[in-house]
């Protein structure tokens, strides 16, 4: 590069507006071109499985998307789903990988569905989902001291403490709800039933709990936290290149045990939100494992968090229509964690071609 | 010993022979056209600063790069060395720096690793050969112990085993004095002489002047990629410890003649007595080179020159200085104010600064752009954050204005720093540091691994702050730049300041004493 033709871009560092839209252009391309991609291959297994495709996906787009009451179920799925995301995009931005989130989601779920009933008997309604929500917030932050405390100041890995912590985690859930918080009133083992007047308020005359609203709210903030403030920069940062991090004076440990507290303060306050807002009580063996989905999503997105309400939307219309489909056409439950894991591939495979292209271009 | 060793094999020639050999990676001319003879019953000590070419070479003996240019004989004929395992069976082995073992099996387990998959190792038999095999060279190994359980020093020696089982008549050991005891570095020492007795050539590449003198029989010594100088055996035996040391300097730090008045050295200088930085007695805490005892002030508008042998505490003290270490002991006071207990943000604030020479390890963030990285240190700070907010357009106008002042060549400051030179990297560091209430600026390496022109800007700049009334602490391993700009020279060695000399005509002997470990 010339000197002369620097110092004018120097000058002028407004990028020329066409490559703009020409990195816009590719950006959507190898986001959206898997997702198109993992649905044809799934088309594929559905057909080996003998399902016509074509049915099967406007089954589950007409009752997840284009019926009211789907539509709806959607919208209330992507609440925790939103926060579970959120908590992920906090952690991975900052080099961390908490894979906790489903016992900080659990155990804050099942504290606050033993504590909501028990308070709704002596506090107003707000106060009663207010302290929830904190409940559910402090909760999956204690669970996620331990892994904190050795990845900042020992160095261990977080990925294999946090996913025994889960393990932990499920079966401390399942022991409160079976021993300390079951309901003597049921025959199935389950938490007392917080009534459905006493949850979350509902959006306008839908069925779509406000959870939603703390869902989108709380994601943005994170977005715009993690890229417009100094703190998230710091975190990001530490995430991309700790001696950096070092040799700037940040406070690595410090900042490692809060990313790991905001995140798992997060997937806490998805259980809150999933109890207060859906559920209403926690039966036995009940486990969703919401964060360790949520994870490609966030991937795929590149913890971008516009990008991840785009695909949270996307997955809970799978899942939600999945499930009337598991019932009307035979086609598991699950196959929509099929389709999630056949994107991942093809996502991993498109980013691997990326590259390779770019390096070509370069050289 | 060399004598009674040599002769009978004399007559062979050598086994490997360099000729002409160049390799060139971009932007740099790794070797220019090296020739090196490995003669058989000979240590062949191979000397050169950092990045004067001796991996390279190493890289093309054991066939992990192939030159560009030039030719490798082997026993007279040229041949193509196209991969490592070519290279071991033509009989050359390398044992590195770093043990090649793996640690979690036995000895025997690493030895059979490379056999067939379809056969069943014969762990016995390869066991009584490497028994029989270490007992020749007189050490003792246990085959059936796990590599990960012995000390680095008998991982080598089993590493020289393996070479030697596999037929090996040219052994190099690259750097394998630098990670151990100085007792395991001895019995090294011992190991050499033995196998050169059996007629092996052996190249020992190392930064530490007393073991080259102390096992070579032949000195070569690249700088800057190209042959500076060799001392042949007969030289080396004649010559004293003491005269063969200084000539080795020589010709390792520059070709220079010693009296020669060195036209580029600047002009002694008035230096005002106020010490702005002042460090007594600081001792630091380190696994390979603790420091202790270190003390030097530096003036206003100074600058002290740091010169030593790469790896004897620069990196360790520069970290020290700038925060990123705890100092254990000792104080460090910035224009009188101690900050040894300080944070590297605090010491900043104070006017300390410190250009790394790790510059995309931790100098920067290479994802980030440009503009971020120009504020990496001060992160939060009014006015490119308001209340933690980021502030687009003041980050922008700072990010142009140094871009600007300091001459990066950047696409945009929005671009990835990790895309931009070595030298406009360097840049941005440059304006990070210098930018703003700079009182005493830490410079490490400043000039490592950039073209001419940049060196050339970047010790402008040095010279700049300086000038400018800056105290400029100036650590580099490459002599002739620290003539070049400083006033004062302390030299480094093995942790500890072992003098501090001015910068007058007769700098560069004294720094050279030092450095070999003489008293002046």
């Amino acid at each position: 590069m010339s000197a002369a033709q620097t110092t004018r871009t120097a000058d002028k560092p407004t990028e020329a507006p066409p490559e703009h839209r020409r990195e816009w252009a590719h950006m959507a391309l190898i986001t959206i071109g898997p997702v198109v991609v993992a649905l044809v291959i799934g088309g594929l297994v559905l057909i080996a499985m003998g399902v016509n495709p074509l049915t099967y996906y406007s089954y589950v787009a007409g009752r997840g998307l284009f019926s009211p009451s789907g539509l709806q179920a959607t919208l209330t799925r992507m609440g925790p789903l939103l926060l579970i995301a959120a908590s992920l995009i906090v952690a991975f931005r900052a080099g961390i990988w908490n894979l906790g989130g489903d016992g900080q989601f659990l155990l804050g779920a099942v504290l606050v569905a033993a504590a909501g009933p028990a308070l709704v008997e002596i506090f107003p309604v707000w106060v009663v989902l207010i302290v929830g929500l904190l409940i559910g917030a402090v909760v999956g932050m204690l669970w996620s001291v331990v892994p904190a405390l050795l990845r900042a100041y020992q160095g261990v890995n977080e990925i294999i403490t946090t996913l025994m912590m889960t393990f932990l985690g499920v079966s401390l859930a399942n022991v409160l709800v079976k021993l300390a918080f079951l309901d003597p009133t049921t025959t199935v083992p389950q938490t007392r039933t917080l009534p459905v007047e006493d949850r979350l308020p509902r959006l306008f005359d839908t069925t779509v709990s406000s959870g939603l609203l703390i869902g989108l709210a709380v994601i943005i903030v994170v977005h715009l936290v993690m890229t417009r403030t100094a703190f998230g920069l710091k975190l990001r940062v530490v995430g991309a290149n700790s001696k950096a991090a070092i040799h700037a004076g940040l406070p690595v440990p410090l900042l490692t045990v809060l990313v790991f507290g905001i995140s798992a303060a997060l997937a806490g306050l998805a259980g809150a939100v999933d109890i207060l807002g859906t559920q209403g009580n926690v039966r036995a063996d009940w486990n969703p494992a919401y964060s360790l989905t949520v994870v490609p999503l966030v991937f795929l997105a590149r913890f971008n968090g516009f990008g991840t309400i785009a695909f949270v939307f996307l997955f809970s219309v799978l899942s939600i229509g999945g499930e009337s489909a598991a019932r009307k056409l035979g086609v598991p439950n699950y196959f929509s964690l099929v389709i999630v894991a056949i994107l991942l591939v093809v996502l991993g495979l498109t980013e691997y071609l990326d590259q390779r292209r770019q390096q070509k271009v370069r050289s | 010993m060399v004598g009674s060793s040599a002769s009978p094999v004399a007559a062979q020639g050598p086994v490997v022979s360099l000729r002409q050999v160049t390799k060139r990676f971009p932007g740099v001319v790794a070797n220019d056209h090296v020739t090196i003879d490995l003669w058989p019953g000979e240590v062949h000590v191979l000397l050169g600063e950092n990045g004067a070419g001796k991996s390279t070479l190493v890289g093309m003996l054991s066939g992990l790069q192939k030159p560009d240019e030039g030719e490798i004989l082997i026993d007279g004929s040229a041949i193509d060395i196209a991969s490592p395992r070519q290279a071991l069976d033509l009989g050359i082995g390398t044992v590195f720096q770093h043990s090649m073992l793996v640690p979690s099996l036995t000895l025997v387990d690493n030895f059979t690793l490379g056999g067939p998959w379809w056969k069943r190792p014969d762990r016995e038999g390869v066991a009584a050969r490497m028994r029989e095999q270490a007992s020749s060279i007189g050490i003792r190994i246990d085959p059936y112990a796990l590599a990960g359980s012995l000390s680095l020093g008998e991982q080598q020696q089993v590493e020289i085993v393996r070479a030697l089982m596999r037929g090996s008549r040219c052994l190099i050991l690259d750097e394998a004095t630098a990670m151990l005891t100085p007792r395991d570095a001895e019995q090294l020492g011992e190991l050499m002489r033995r196998l050169v007795a059996r007629g092996l050539a052996v190249v020992f590449i190392t930064h530490k002047l007393n073991e080259a003198l102390a096992y070579g029989d032949r000195i070569s010594v690249l700088r800057l990629g190209k042959n500076a100088g060799a001392m042949e055996p007969q030289v080396l035996k004649s010559a004293d410890t003491s005269a063969a040391m200084a000539e080795v300097v020589r010709m390792m730090f520059g070709t220079n003649a010693f009296g020669e008045a060195e036209s580029g050295a600047r002009e002694m200088r008035a230096v005002g007595g106020r010490p702005v930085l002042a460090v007594d007695g600081l001792a630091v805490d380190d696994g390979s080179v603790p420091l202790s005892g270190i003390s030097f002030t530096v003036a206003a508008g100074e600058i002290l020159g740091l010169a030593g042998i790469d790896g004897n505490g620069q990196k360790q003290l520069a970290e020290a200085l700038a925060g990123q270490r705890p100092i254990r002991s000792g104080s460090l006071k910035l224009k009188g104010v101690s900050l040894e207990k300080a944070g590297v943000g605090e010491r900043r604030s104070h006017g300390l600064r410190y250009v790394t020479d790790d510059r995309l390890g931790e100098g920067t963030v290479g994802t980030f752009p440009v503009s971020t990285n120009l504020l990496l240190k001060q992160i939060g700070d009014r006015p490119f954050w308001k209340s933690g907010v980021e502030q687009p357009a003041a980050i922008a106008d700072n990010a142009r204005r140094y871009v600007g002042e300091f001459d990066v060549r950047t696409p945009s400051i929005e671009t990835p720093v990790a895309k931009l030179s070595g030298g406009n990297i360097q840049k941005v560091l440059l304006a990070r540091e210098l930018s703003g209430a700079a009182e005493a600026v830490i410079f490490a390496k400043p000039t490592y691994g950039l073209d001419v022109q940049n060196i050339r800007s970047s010790r402008r700049r040095i010279r700049e702050a300086a000038e400018a009334g800056r105290a400029v602490l100036l650590i580099s391993t490459d002599l002739e730049e620290i003539l070049e700009l400083a006033d004062r020279i302390a030299v480094m060695s093995q942790g500890r300041i072992v003098g501090t000399v001015d910068n007058d005509a007769d700098a560069r002997r004294k720094i050279g004493e030092l450095m070999s470990g003489m008293t002046v």
